[in-house]
């Protein structure tokens, strides 16, 4: 099951016949096992990761800390879903430190950005606290690297 | 040539871990830059031998018993030289890595091949030592995990080679380079069977499972005559390895284990989606359990080894190399890598399917 895991994080699109083949196993067995940790919600979703800059797409993501009032008996969880429900925000992490939620959000612009945490996320019960900071280049996601100049030198034969 | 994917390659395809790379660059900004001792630095070699303790109970001395070498390339060679009189037979398993025969030779050595066979998943047996042995034979030279076969020897399978070098007084040089790279069970090291180490020349490097090709490390192992002898050869033609992979192959040793087992996870995939792939083709080959190589059989196609891997290239630009490169006992076969991405396998595998309905 890991290493069905592992392989798909890899490449979300490789086929049932190709795991199949690399585990030793039949595409039945495989595709019983991949319904299952879709079923159990081990696997949640397939991602495409997607390079915007190449697009020319015009994306603005900001990374805000949020501080927080902890609620009675709910602690923070109640609060991150407020946050966590608009489509604007694209991760929420509960954080140890000196602040609670660290939540990613991606607009159109800058000013979009600051109005959506100025009059959503600020103003929400028990937000004590906000700061934004707005994100120039990625070098790195989810293990892939963005501008990879590692390509193969290797000679075409070699003994 | 455009859009060739190259299974021909004997190389992995990653590149040597960061932490592995990193390490070399500080020693050089900390200005690392001169020789070494002939034997290679004395952390090197200690880390070598508490390597082979802790993974296979072997026990080295670092002063006496260690060299580092500018891969095992050199130290085949010196190897060679050091224990080789003019006319003495080495006895060399065949398909086999390119460099033995010729290593041979140059040390003014008679290669004797001896052909390993398919049905035995190109295993040598004394039994198929035997008629090849004379009063001239001074060692045996085995490779496993094969290049080119990808075959390994399990214990019961070395331990008869060792009774037969024992009975015989024959030294054994064994190239474990692709050790690391065992799929099937784990990789067992000749010089640790009873008895071996003392008529053992042991090689390794860290060219295959760090991805370090380039860096031209590698190491013998073996008793301190034989070992001091080699010294003498690589202080006078070599001085020592450079300092650079020396520091690099440290931290590989130190702490590169974690990113060696990604690769071989890696590497097993591979092996296994090819391996389906030939067979779904009705190429003939046995699993291969080591090392990053497939060993199918092509005679089915009516094409000579050369014939297959020239006419491959040309019409479907796939590379691979001819089993005879290895060897007479290799013709009938093609070496194929997977030290490649699957998705360059998947389609090779598609590319040489074309290919083979086109010839029928
Ligand atoms: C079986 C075998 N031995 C030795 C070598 C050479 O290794 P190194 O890079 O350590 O010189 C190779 C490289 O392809 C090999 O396949």
């Amino acid at each position: 099951m890991k290493e069905i895991l592992e392989i798909l994080e890899k490449n979300a699109r490789i086929s049932i016949g190709e795991i199949a083949a690399m585990l030793q196993k039949s595409e039945y067995e495989i595709e019983n096992e991949i319904r299952r940790l879709e079923k159990e919600k081990i696997i949640l979703s397939y991602n495409t990761l997607i390079n915007r800059e190449l697009l020319g797409e015009d994306i603005v993501t900001a990374i805000i800390e949020i501080n927080l009032t902890p609620q009675r008996e709910v602690g923070f969880d109640a609060i991150a879903e407020k946050i966590y429900r608009f489509d604007e925000v694209r991760t929420v992490y509960l954080m140890s430190g000196n602040f609670d939620l660290l939540v990613i959000i991606e607009g159109k612009s800058l000013k979009e950005i600051s109005h959506f945490v100025a009059t959503r996320l600020a103003t929400i019960e028990g937000v004590t606290q906000t700061r934004s900071h707005f994100m120039l280049k990625a070098y790195k996601k989810d293990g892939i690297t963005i501008e990879n100049e590692e390509e193969d030198r290797r000679q075409v034969i070699s003994p | 040539m455009q859009d060739v994917i190259s299974l021909g390659v004997g190389e992995p395809d990653f590149v040597t871990p960061w932490s592995i790379r990193e390490s070399c660059v500080y020693g050089l900004e900390r200005g690392y830059t001169s020789y070494t001792a002939n034997r290679g630095m004395p952390e090197l070699r200690n880390e070598i031998s508490r390597h082979f303790v802790r993974r296979h109970e072997v026990e080295y001395n670092p002063d006496t018993e260690i060299l580092v070498t500018v891969g095992v390339s050199e130290a085949l060679d010196i190897a060679l030289r050091a224990i080789i009189n003019p006319g003495d037979e080495v006895l060399i398993p065949e398909p086999c890595y390119v460099s033995y025969q010729a290593c041979t030779t140059f040390a003014g050595g008679v290669p004797v091949p001896v052909p390993a066979k398919i049905e035995n998943e190109f295993r040598i047996t004394p039994e198929e030592l035997q008629p090849f042995l004379t009063t001239k034979t001074k060692a045996i030279l085995i490779g496993y995990p094969n290049n080119p076969t990808g075959a390994i020897m399990e214990r019961e399978d070395l331990q008869k080679i060792a009774d037969f070098a024992e009975q015989n007084d024959l030294i054994v040089i064994s190239d474990e380079i692709y050790g690391d790279l065992t799929y099937k069970g784990v990789h067992e090291c000749f010089a640790a069977l009873p008895k071996m180490k003392d008529r053992t020349i042991l090689l390794n490097g860290f060219s295959k499972a760090y991805a370090m090709t380039g860096w031209r490390i590698g190491y013998a192992l073996g008793n301190p005559d034989v070992i001091g002898a080699m010294t003498k050869i690589h202080q006078y033609t070599m001085l020592c390895a450079p300092i650079t992979a020396q520091l690099a192959a440290v931290e590989a040793l130190r702490h590169g284990e974690k990113y060696m087992k990604k690769m071989v996870a890696e590497y097993d995939r591979r092996r296994k989606l090819i391996y389906d792939g030939f067979k779904k083709l009705g190429m003939d080959s046995f699993e291969p359990g080591g090392a990053f190589y497939i060993f199918p059989n092509i005679t089915s196609s009516g094409l000579t080894s050369e014939e297959f891997a020239e006419k491959l290239i040309m019409s479907e630009h796939v590379a691979l190399v001819p089993g005879t490169a290895f060897g007479k006992s290799g013709a009938g076969h093609v070496r194929c890598s997977y030290a490649t991405g699957i998705e360059k396998i998947s389609e090779a595998l598609k590319r040489i399917e074309h290919f083979l309905t086109k010839l029928h």
